[in-house]
């Protein structure tokens, strides 16, 4: 039975999920329709679905694009954890409030000063040394810089949760600190590293600005591609891609859930048995 | 070389930690991945400081000193020349003040830039308290389901966060159109009997900010309404509460920390929007993200473009400052 504020409640939360979804379902239904107007309904047809494979451009931006999120999203891991765990371990060295301000600012900051920046940097360190090329590596780097954030903060809520005694234990049976790290910490944090490795993946991934401002002539990304398709109307192939990423995505978080369910019931089970 | 057997580990976890270790080993026959190691014990660098110096000059590199080319490019002189700026406001000794900071004077006498600005922070603020309409009820049910409903939902809520950015915005272009799907729906039913248009107008920016940050605002207010201690709301029946009432003085204060993370991590970030805007908004919608890339890539007036940028950070310090203290205060707090 279902009193009046739950039922308030209910009715704003099946609002909120309509909001979050139609339109993603309405683009995914018009990448089925026939004319080339996506706003009008004419019939049923796959034609958009066997033309986006034959435009080249965007299947090689999508490459340079999944290439760029791999690479950012490996060496975000290894920077935000090394940042979450000086973060969640060492609570004071010299220069700690500056390095919390330097982790936390990416997170808000906005992208237009972001670009701005790192391209204005990029243009001084080219000028002085010659290095590095506006392109894959400018657009990684600055990927990186604002993606360890993510990481970081993901690694030190795991962290705070986190028994030092298993540690302690581990130094004093006479393990190395190199040692205590792989066996111990490392195996405790994985899975922040995992869900870290995905966000950088993605967010690297989706990124349309800051990949504008620092990338050279030569290296289109995927979302640049979008958005200047977009901008010049929109375009059935566009629906297309939109929903083959939001497949991917779905099947993605639904292996991930069933995963972590697992993980969790073989937990419980031992927990029993063991 | 044998490896001790870690029954503590299930598979995956054990899989990790030998793929890392394998690596350390493998790398170790690399003399530049030896060399760094051995320099980093000669000066001193080892375990934690390591672990902090890293992460440390990367962003000293590549976050700072970046802020402080800004600074400093907004200080110069337009030119004709690769890079288009040069510094002789500070030529020969002398420094000439008027050429150095007349472009911040400049920004605060046109009107452009000053609507601008008021502009992007009035969408903001906005934009921010209809996420919050929306989002608080979203993040209150969730966290008040039963726990076999709580993951999934909250998995849907994150779901549209991980497909692309620019696509969530451009489906909205489909929707909000004249022939759009709303304006279809609304005259099917015979709401309308003219076409809205709300493409090219602030509504939609409404519409495009709100939906692009709704989970930014929901993933901190539910962090703070599942912890809170249900027994307090009891306690306020008790006391002869009504739903509402308790509501109002028990539930809403202590959700507060929450409101305020979600309102920061929507109103900051949309401030400089400019996708947003550029792809919902009409043209006489100036917002301040916009003008700044304009002014680089089209006008290519780089110290400009700097100048416009170092204002909207500060005006935007102080709520940023505010994000880090809610932020370090609920790090501490959970451990």
């Amino acid at each position: 039975m279902l009193d009046r504020r739950s039922r308030l409640v209910l009715t704003a939360m099946a609002f909120a999920f309509a909001f979050l979804y139609i339109p993603i379902v309405s683009v995914i239904v018009y990448s089925f329709n026939e004319s080339r107007l996506v706003t009008v309904w004419s019939g049923f047809s796959l034609k958009w679905w066997r033309e986006l494979p034959q435009n080249t451009a965007m299947v090689s931006a999508a490459l340079l694009s999944l290439k760029i999120a791999f690479v950012t999203a490996t060496v975000a891991v290894v920077l935000g954890t090394f940042a979450g765990v000086a973060l969640a371990r060492y609570k004071r060295f010299r220069g700690r409030t500056l390095f919390t301000g330097l982790i936390t600012a990416p997170l808000v900051m906005p992208e237009v000063i972001m670009g701005i920046s790192l391209l204005l940097l990029f243009v001084m360190l080219e000028r002085l040394t010659g290095w590095p090329e506006r392109g894959f590596t400018t657009v990684a780097i600055a990927h990186v810089t604002f993606t360890m954030a993510y990481v970081a903060v993901i690694v030190q809520s795991r962290l705070v949760t986190f028994d030092y005694a298993l540690e302690e234990a581990a130094q004093d049976l006479g393990a190395r600190p190199a040692k205590v790290f792989f066996v111990i910490t490392l195996p405790i944090i994985a899975p922040a590293l995992v869900s870290g490795w995905l966000l950088a993946f993605t967010l690297s991934l989706d990124d349309l600005v800051i990949a504008q401002f620092v990338t050279g002539p030569a290296d289109t990304t995927l979302p640049i591609l979008v958005y200047s398709s977009v901008r010049r109307g929109v375009s059935p192939e566009i629906n297309v891609l939109a929903s083959i990423i939001v497949g991917i995505v779905t099947i993605g978080i639904i292996i991930a859930t069933l995963l972590l369910q697992r993980r969790e019931r073989i937990r419980r089970r031992e927990a029993w048995t063991g | 070389m044998a490896r001790p057997a870690r029954a503590y580990l299930s598979g995956e976890e054990s899989r990790v930690v030998g793929f890392a270790e394998g690596l350390h080993l493998r790398l170790l026959q690399f003399a530049p991945y030896r060399g760094t190691i051995a320099l980093g014990r000669r000066v001193g660098i080892t375990g934690a400081r390591f672990v902090i110096a890293i992460p440390y000059v990367w962003l000293l590199l590549f976050f700072l000193t970046p802020f402080l080319i800004v600074l400093a490019i907004s200080f110069a002189t337009p030119t004709e020349m690769v890079p288009p700026f040069s510094f002789t406001a500070f030529a020969d000794g002398a420094i000439n003040l008027a050429e150095a900071v007349g472009k911040y004077l400049f920004l605060f006498s046109d009107s452009l830039y000053v609507s601008a600005y008021l502009s992007s922070l009035r969408i903001a603020a906005i934009s921010t308290v209809l996420t919050l309409l929306i989002g608080y009820p979203l993040a209150y049910g969730i966290a008040r389901t039963s726990d076999r409903w709580r993951v999934p939902l909250l998995m849907l809520v994150i779901l549209p966060f991980w497909t692309s950015f620019l696509i969530r915005i451009y489906a909205w272009i489909g929707i909000l159109g004249e022939t759009g799907l709303l304006n279809q729906v609304l005259q099917g039913i015979g709401l309308l009997d003219r076409p809205l248009s709300l493409l090219g107008t602030e509504w939609a920016i409404f519409f495009g900010i709100v939906y692009a940050y709704l989970p930014f605002m929901v993933l901190p207010l539910y962090a703070t309404l599942e912890k809170m201690d249900l027994s307090l709301l009891e306690a306020a029946s008790d006391l002869g509460a009504r739903p509402f009432r308790a509501f109002l003085t028990v539930t809403l204060p202590l959700s507060l920390p929450g409101v305020l993370a979600g309102c920061m991590l929507v109103f900051i970030p949309a401030v400089g929007e400019f996708v947003i805007p550029d792809l919902l908004g009409g043209s006489e919608t100036l917002m301040i993200g916009k003008v700044l890339s304009d002014e680089f890539f089209l006008n290519r007036d780089w110290p400009l473009a700097s100048a416009v940028a170092v204002t909207m950070l500060v005006i935007l310090v102080l709520p940023i400052v505010l994000f880090q203290r809610l932020r370090a205060r609920q790090a501490e707090g959970e451990g």
